[in-house]
């Protein structure tokens, strides 16, 4: 299948181009940046740390990413459900993948959008000192490929129903689940009663180690691979279902 | 132009459409009239691609829906039941994105949009959102999505439903307008619809079809000469068949 035909390119500005149709985009971004800086500055307390460092900024990510992403992503399949617009869809000459793959590309990208607005942090910081340029660099590139992660976990969530609070809800129990499961509380309870294979294969499901090594500024293959496979996997799983819908 | 065969559909132990066969060709208006719930919608969704059929298949233009579903449904105009649209969207601006979704490029996709809004005298609203024009004017706007691409088969799904009489009489006029060159297919509960538009009509009942004919021999049918006494009298007694025989 191809990545951007003709087809996903149409879907993905008439999807991109809704954030913008409604007061959603605006609402977002700006609750977005302003969540980012004050976790930032005044929860992390960047100032009396006295480093210009932007360890403390990316730590944030993956927790704002986990209420924020949801939200814009739940609308995306449980919206064309719910108003049939779906059955307008896909009677046009067009494949459930060129669909889904345009729908996941514009909220990709608007999240990618919303990320890379958080830039004048790092101005901030590089102003006040001299941070390493390229932890910076991969600490964006993991913070806009484990958007990536959520994104496609919500455009799932999204097509299993036709209640947009369900579909948010649901995306974020499991992006929460993405987030914690190598953390030590949680593999406790998970120690007690499953086979040490299995405590290892939901640690290893982890997004946090692969996202803290990108911020070293280290691009390993093997991290990207991670959240490809996330992505792609969770993209099957909302075909799997949206297919199922139309059989069933 | 179009030829169902045998369509099939079960839902779980349901069984909506039970082997359903017919054809339309240019030219001709087929009225699919029967009461609510006896699987209009369910055929004219397996037609159109959105449902897959559980066996059979509609065939579009040499085309089978099942097999080779794009270029089938390149040939297809479809208006679904309460004409589905983004409510966010202006009305300009959502025709542009079906012209682009059918392929149209460029001076190519400007002058389809445009003529697909003048046909369906959309004028007025174009530079509105869909989510503020009356259920008039939405209906209207599903239609001119259905008929950019100037399909050789169109579908419509109750396309009068919930219209006051001027506004009937305006999508009526729409569809007799476009009559000679295609092959249109609509479903309806309407018995008058069927009289003011349609040169053939079939009566489905409880997923199957009762009776098949112009508006004058289904009128013939029952003394009276009135549709809806025919259609009463078709459709209670297959109702009553179904009850009987469970």
């Amino acid at each position: 299948m191809r990545l951007c035909s003709a087809n996903t390119w149409e879907i993905f500005k008439r999807e991109f181009r809704a954030y913008f149709e409604s007061p959603v985009a605006y609402v977002f971004l700006v609750f977005y940046l302003m969540l980012i800086g004050f976790l930032t500055f005044f929860v992390s307390r960047f100032y009396e740390a006295n480093q210009a460092d932007l360890k403390y900024f990316f730590f944030w990510f993956p927790w704002v990413n986990l209420l924020l992403v949801p939200a814009a992503t739940m609308r995306l399949w449980s919206e064309e459900r719910r108003t049939g617009t779906m059955e307008l869809l896909l009677t046009f000459p067009v494949t459930l993948g060129e669909a889904l793959l345009g729908k996941f590309w514009a909220a990709w990208t608007f999240m990618t959008l919303a990320t890379i607005l958080t830039f004048p942090i790092v101005i901030t910081t590089m102003w006040l000192g001299d941070p390493d340029l390229g932890a910076i660099l991969g600490g964006y590139l993991g913070a806009i490929l484990l958007a990536g992660a959520y994104v496609a976990v919500g455009v799932w969530t999204s097509a299993m129903t036709r209640n947009q609070v369900i579909s948010y809800v649901v995306a974020l129990v499991v992006c929460l689940f993405l987030a914690l499961a190598g953390w030590p509380p949680v593999m406790d309870i998970v120690n007690r009663w499953a086979p040490s294979w299995l405590v290892s294969a939901v640690a290893s499901l982890s997004v946090m180690p692969h996202y803290e090594s990108l911020q070293r500024g280290v691009v390993d293959f093997r991290d990207v691979l991670y959240y490809a496979s996330v992505i792609v996997l969770a993209l099957f799983g909302c075909y799997l279902v949206l297919e199922n819908r139309r059989t069933a | 132009m179009l030829d169902v065969q045998h369509l099939q559909k079960k839902f779980g132990l349901i069984e909506a459409v039970r082997d359903i066969s017919f054809a339309v060709t240019k030219g001709e208006i087929l009225g699919v009239l029967g009461p609510n719930g006896a699987g209009k919608s369910t055929t004219m969704r397996m037609i159109t691609g959105f449902l897959p059929p559980t066996s059979g298949t509609a065939i579009i233009g040499g085309y089978d829906i099942v097999e080779q579903p794009l270029q089938a449904k390149r040939l297809i105009g479809y208006l679904p039941e309460n004409a589905p649209l983004y409510p966010e969207m202006t009305v300009r601006g959502f025709l542009d994105f079906v012209a682009g979704i059918r392929g149209y490029r460029g001076a190519e996709r400007r002058r389809r949009v445009e003529s697909a809004i003048e046909r369906c005298r959309l004028e007025k609203v174009r530079h509105q959102t869909i989510e503020t024009l009356s259920k008039g004017y939405r209906q209207r706007v599903c239609f001119a999505q259905a008929v950019l691409h100037d399909p050789q088969l169109l579908v419509m799904d109750e396309p009068t439903d919930g219209l006051d009489p001027n506004q009937k009489h305006v999508v009526r006029e729409m569809i007799r307008s476009m009559a000679s060159e295609k092959a249109i297919l609509i479903s309806t509960h309407i018995l008058e619809e069927v009289e003011a538009v349609c040169t053939r009509a079939i009566i489905i009942a409880d997923g199957r079809i009762i009776a098949e004919g112009t508006p004058a021999e289904l009128k013939a049918r029952h003394p009276s000469g009135r549709l809806d006494e025919v259609f009463r009298m078709l459709t209670r007694s297959a109702a009553e068949q179904t009850v009987v025989h469970r």
